[in-house]
C-alpha cells in the first residue's frame, strides 16, 4: 500500500489524473506535478496561509492536506483565479495600495481575501483581519492588505473606494 | 518538513476502518480533515506506518435533534457548526466556541471528531463537550461504549479511545429553559490556541444557578471542570461567595507552565475567567470587579 495511488480530481476547470505517493501534499502535487507554482509553501504545518487554495469551493491549507485526499473534488490555485479574471480588481487594488513586496504572501492573501468578499459583500476592517488572520506577512505590516481588499469592497459594492 | 512515508488506505464504511484498525493497532493514525495530524506528520512528531482515511464515511456526517437529543457527527466539520441553526438553537455555546477554534482555512478541513480524538488540552472544543454534559459514542469491533465527555479526556493528547476504536458522534442535551452559556479565552492572538480559557454552560433560576459547569481548558491535562463551581449553585451570588469560589477554583488547578504564561499567571487568568463569567451570566456587571486575591 506504499505504492503510487491513483487519484483524478478537477484542477482550474481541467480534468487531472495523477498517480501520487500518499505522503505527496496537495501543495506539492499543485507545484512539482502540475507546475502550478503560484501556490506557495511556507511554514508546512498551517500557520502561515501561504500554500492557501479552494477545494470544492472553500479554502483549505493545501499543505495540511493531502493529493490522495483531493481524489474526486474540484481544486482552485491562484492560477486559476488570476486567470478567469475572477481576482483582476482585487489584483489591481493590491499594485496599487503597495500591499505586497516580496509576494510570498499574495496568492494566499488574494485566495482568502476572495473568500470572505463572496461571503460578505461590505465586511468592516475588523472583519477582514479577522478573515485574513492565518495569512502571515512578514513585509507589509498588513495595513496596505486591509486597505486594498476593503477598496476592493467598496468598488465591488459600486461605491467610491 | 514533509510527513515521513505510510501506506494508505481509504476507508469505504465504518466496519472497514474498524478492521483496517483492528488488524493494525497503534501503528495506524485516523485521518478526517487532518487539520491537526497532518502538522504533527510534516513535524515528523509522528510517523504513523498506515493512514485510514475515513473522509468519506458519509454516515458520521451530520447533525440532528431528536427529542431532547442533538446528535452530532464525528465528521461534521467546525465551518458546518459554525453554520447550523441547530446547533445555534440547542448548543449556541458550540457556534460561540467555534468562531475562536484558528482560522476559516482550518475550519474549513477540521472536524469535531477530530478535533475530540485529538484531545489537545488547549483547545475549544473538549472544554465545550465537558461543558456541555456530552455523551461520546464510539465503535470498536466489540460493539460501542457511550463516554461521558468528562471520563473521555485523560491527559494532554490522551483519550479514553482504544486504538481499534472510532470516535462516532457526540450525543449533547438541548439547551433546557433558563440555559444560558458563556465562553471567553485569552491568546496572544486571535486564532492561536489560547493561554487559558472557559466554556460554561448554566441554568439560572431568578438570580441563582441551579447547575454551572465551568470547563476550564489549557490549564492543566485536560479540560478541567471545576468542581469550585459547587460553591456558587443555589445560593446568592455575593462578592464575598464569588471570591470563596475563586480562591477554591485557584487551589484546584494544576496549570502548566510553558514560554506563553507560568503556573500562577494561568491561575490568575482561570480566576478572572470566572468572574467574568458569572457576572456575565447573572448580568451583575458589579461581581466582575476585578481580581483581588
Amino acid at each position: 500500500m506504499t505504492a503510487p495511488v491513483p487519484i483524478s480530481l478537477d484542477v482550474n476547470g481541467e480534468r487531472v489524473d495523477a498517480n501520487v505517493l500518499p505522503r505527496l501534499n496537495l501543495a506539492d502535487f499543485l507545484r512539482e506535478h502540475l507546475q502550478l507554482t503560484g501556490t506557495h509553501v511556507g511554514c508546512e504545518h498551517g500557520v502561515c496561509g501561504a500554500c492557501t487554495v479552494r477545494v470544492n469551493g472553500d479554502i483549505v491549507r493545501s499543505c495540511l492536506m493531502l493529493a490522495v485526499q483531493a481524489h474526486g473534488a474540484s481544486v482552485q490555485t491562484i492560477e486559476g483565479l488570476s486567470d478567469s479574471g475572477e481576482v483582476a480588481d482585487l489584483q489591481a487594488a493590491f499594485r496599487d495600495r503597495n500591499a505586497l513586496q516580496c509576494g510570498y504572501c499574495t496568492p494566499g492573501m488574494l485566495m482568502a481575501a476572495q473568500d470572505l468578499l463572496k461571503q460578505q459583500a461590505e465586511p468592516d476592517r475588523e472583519q477582514i483581519r479577522e478573515h485574513l488572520s492565518g495569512n502571515y506577512c512578514r513585509c507589509t505590516g498588513y495595513q496596505a492588505i486591509i486597505d486594498a481588499v476593503e477598496t476592493t469592497a467598496r468598488l465591488r459594492a459600486g461605491r467610491q473606494p | 518538513m514533509k510527513a515521513s512515508a505510510f501506506s494508505y488506505a481509504r476507508a469505504t464504511s465504518v466496519a472497514n476502518a474498524l478492521e483496517l484498525l483492528g488488524a493494525h493497532g497503534d501503528r495506524a493514525k485516523v485521518l478526517s480533515g487532518g487539520q491537526s495530524l497532518m502538522p504533527a506528520m510534516n513535524l515528523r512528531l509522528i510517523s504513523p506506518e498506515l493512514i485510514v482515511d475515513i473522509g468519506e464515511l458519509a454516515e458520521l456526517r451530520g447533525i440532528a435533534v431528536s427529542g431532547d437529543v442533538l446528535s452530532i457527527g464525528a465528521l461534521t466539520r467546525h465551518v458546518d457548526l459554525q453554520r447550523s441553526p441547530d446547533i445555534s438553537a440547542h448548543a449556541p455555546l458550540l457556534t460561540e466556541a467555534v468562531a475562536h477554534v484558528a482560522h476559516p482555512a482550518i475550519r474549513n478541513r477540521g472536524t469535531l471528531g477530530g478535533s475530540l480524538a485529538h484531545a489537545d488540552p488547549a483547545s475549544e472544543l473538549p472544554a465545550c463537550m465537558v461543558a456541555l454534559n456530552a455523551t461520546v459514542v464510539v465503535r470498536g469491533s466489540r460493539g460501542e461504549r457511550r463516554i461521558a465527555a468528562v471520563d473521555f479526556f485523560k491527559g494532554i493528547y490522551e483519550t479514553g479511545l482504544s486504538a481499534d476504536e472510532l470516535l462516532i458522534s457526540v450525543e449533547l442535551p438541548v439547551a433546557r429553559k433558563g440555559s444560558a452559556h458563556f465562553f471567553h479565552e485569552f491568546a496572544r492572538r486571535h486564532g492561536d490556541y489560547a493561554i487559558a480559557g472557559l466554556a460554561a454552560q448554566a441554568i439560572r433560576d431568578g438570580g441563582l444557578f441551579t447547575d454551572l459547569r465551568l470547563a476550564f481548558f489549557a490549564v492543566g491535562d485536560r479540560p478541567v471542570l471545576a468542581r469550585a463551581a459547587s460553591g456558587l449553585i443555589g445560593v446568592p451570588i455575593t462578592p464575598a461567595v464569588l471570591s470563596d469560589a475563586a480562591a477554591a477554583l485557584g487551589r484546584e488547578l494544576d496549570p502548566q507552565e510553558d514560554q506563553q504564561a507560568s503556573a500562577p499567571m494561568r491561575r490568575h487568568l482561570a480566576r478572572v475567567l470566572m468572574r467574568r463569567c458569572v457576572a456575565a451570566l447573572l448580568g451583575r456587571l458589579d461581581l466582575d470587579a476585578g481580581e483581588r486575591t
